[in-house]
């Protein structure tokens, strides 16, 4: 039995005029423990809706999500999410942000020092325990994302769900905040979900990609395996057979039979 | 400059420099330098004011120096009210003391109404915040109600409560009230999604919504809403006071115009412009120091 099943699940948005407006419909997907699943689509096509749902900001319109046996419904700790504009509270030090979630989910089974540990240890994890004091505004955005991420990580979620985090990110900083998230998932082998627009990005993070459709009406178009061993090293990769194959993979789908047509939005 | 800082803790020492040329630190400025420079500062900022209200003193002592003026000139001012302002806390009697007393009463009277004002106000706004619905439904009202003058109230409450007293409380509280709903409610709509999808994800309750993620996140557009709040209950307390008597300073400024004491009016008008000012700026750095962080 897998450990995240979508099931047939589907999101319509009442329109105007009485028409419903169907975003995503029966998509299906298992993801098994500890899996780092990649979702790529055009823009538009509901990936975030896709995540939103299983994070249960949004609710399913048709089918279900079920983790772990049990029905996603609404959101909770368990479900942690990295927002693409890191969404830190900006009246909050680095460490109080991190602080919020730990409270809420520890603040009975950790004792303070336990807690203030654990903190720490999260930041540490993505290198931010320098900036423990400093407030957001004061980092620059790869510096946030990261707090973002350790947040989501210090509630220890059963799935971490990562909304295209470094889409505002350059280049560069990109780069590393994708090591960091391999290197987290070597070391903790959390299942993770993470929606993209990059293919590269895909490619070189995911065990699976999972492919959407154009929308209106978006479904799972594809889903592509990723053979590659871990740990993966981009500039080696860049030249591996099997991440040629994999990238040329999406970009068929992407660009040859799921051509985004901007008339069509 | 986030790259620099992610390298810094994988790389190992940092490898040794070629011999660079050595700068020498520039020694701290002298103690002189800098109190010239807070010197020149003062100058610059306090000597246009000082400048512009000797001239229009000046101006207003030229005009109305000539026998059978209606309206005193600033010396004359001085040679009979003086002692108001020199000595604000005397007391010679009931209705016979320093105009610090006066305003400390008047100040207590807008503590009462604008303190209910703030926290029936923001609770208010929180609530009409969370709700398209509501807001709907109650704008119009609001809008409405917030233009009647504070002296309008008067009556009515004069009438609710039979007593002065808290009649000019109820008149502060329901002048300074609506732009703290207003604001409060505005800033509420205003929290963006993100916060509302963390506080979802961390299943906050209300109450901890409301304390952790609303008041901060909303705190600029409730600290706007409450100065122009105390503005208003300002304004309000001296007309109510005219009206209901006791020991305010707006009773004093009516008590003076029955005595024919018109300099006496002009010195607590400088009371009033003076504290109405530092009640402005008192909420506005308390919201500085609150909100500090949340525009970011």
């Amino acid at each position: 039995m897998s450990y995240l099943k979508i099931d047939h699940a589907g999101k319509t948005f009442p329109a105007s005029g009485g028409r419903e407006n169907v975003v995503l419909q029966d998509v299906r997907l298992d993801i098994a423990k500890g899996e780092f699943v990649s979702v790529i689509g055009h823009s538009g096509c509901g990936k975030s809706t896709l995540l939103n749902m299983i994070a249960g900001l949004t609710e399913t319109t048709s089918g279900g999500i079920i983790l772990e046996g049990r029905e996603v419904n609404a959101p909770g700790p368990d479900r942690a999410v990295v927002f693409q504009n890191h969404s830190l509270l900006p009246w909050l030090s680095v460490y109080d942000n991190v602080k919020m979630g730990v409270q809420k989910v520890f603040g009975r089974t950790k004792t303070k020092a336990e807690r203030h540990d654990w903190i720490m240890q999260n930041l540490d994890l993505v290198q931010m325990g320098h900036a423990a004091h400093k407030r957001p505004g004061e980092l620059s955005g790869g510096m946030k994302q990261r707090v973002g991420i350790a947040r989501a990580l210090a509630m220890e979620p059963k799935l971490l769900l990562l909304d295209e985090p470094f889409g505002a990110l350059d280049a560069l900083t990109r780069a590393h905040l994708q090591d960091a998230v391999m290197e987290i998932h070597a070391r903790l082998g959390n299942t993770m979900i993470m929606i993209t627009h990059d293919v590269d990005e895909a490619v070189l993070l995911a065990d699976r990609i999972v492919m959407l459709t154009n929308g209106p009406a978006a479904t799972v178009g594809e889903v592509l395996e990723v053979p590659l061993a871990r740990p993966r090293d981009r500039i080696r990769l860049a030249s591996h057979p099997d991440y040629v194959r994999a990238r040329e993979a999406v970009l068929r789908f992407l660009y040859e039979r799921h051509r985004f047509v901007e008339a069509a939005e | 400059m986030t790259v620099t800082a992610l390298k810094r803790p994988a790389a190992a020492a940092p490898a040794p420099r070629p011999a660079a040329t050595v700068h020498t630190i520039p020694r701290p400025r002298s103690g002189g330098a800098r109190l010239k420079r807070v010197g020149q500062a003062a100058l610059t900022h306090v000597l246009p004011p000082v400048l512009v209200v000797a001239a229009l003193l000046g101006l207003w002592q030229l005009l109305l120096a000539q026998g059978g003026a209606a309206l005193p000139s600033p010396v004359e001012i001085w040679q009979q009210s003086g002692d108001l302002i020199l000595q604000p806390f005397y007391v010679a009697g009931t209705q016979d003391m320093g105009l610090g007393w006066r305003v400390l009463t008047s100040l207590e009277r807008v503590g009462i109404g604008f303190g209910l004002a703030a926290f029936v106000g923001i609770a208010i706004g929180a609530v009409i915040g969370q709700s398209v619905w509501l807001m709907r439904g109650v704008d119009p009202l609001f809008q409405v109600l917030r233009t009647v003058p504070p002296l309008a109230w008067l009556p009515i409450s004069l009438a609710a409560f039979m007593d002065s007293r808290p009649s000019a409380i109820f008149v502060i509280f329901i002048t300074a009230i609506w732009p703290v709903i207003i604001n409060t409610a505005a800033g509420v709509r205003a929290i963006p999604q993100d916060y509302r999808n963390v506080a979802a994800v961390l299943r906050l309750s209300p109450l901890e919504f409301f304390w952790k993620i609303m008041v901060p996140a909303a705190a600029p557009y409730i600290f706007s809403g409450l100065r122009i709040g105390v503005g208003l209950a300002w304004l309000a307390i001296v007309a109510a006071e005219m009206l209901t008597g006791g020991v305010g300073i707006g009773f004093f400024i009516w008590d003076a115009w029955n005595s024919s004491m018109l300099t006496d009016i002009f010195v607590a008008l400088l009371y009033i412009g003076a504290t109405g000012f530092a009640l402005d700026r008192l909420v506005a750095f308390i919201g500085a120091k609150v909100s500090r962080g949340t525009t970011v």
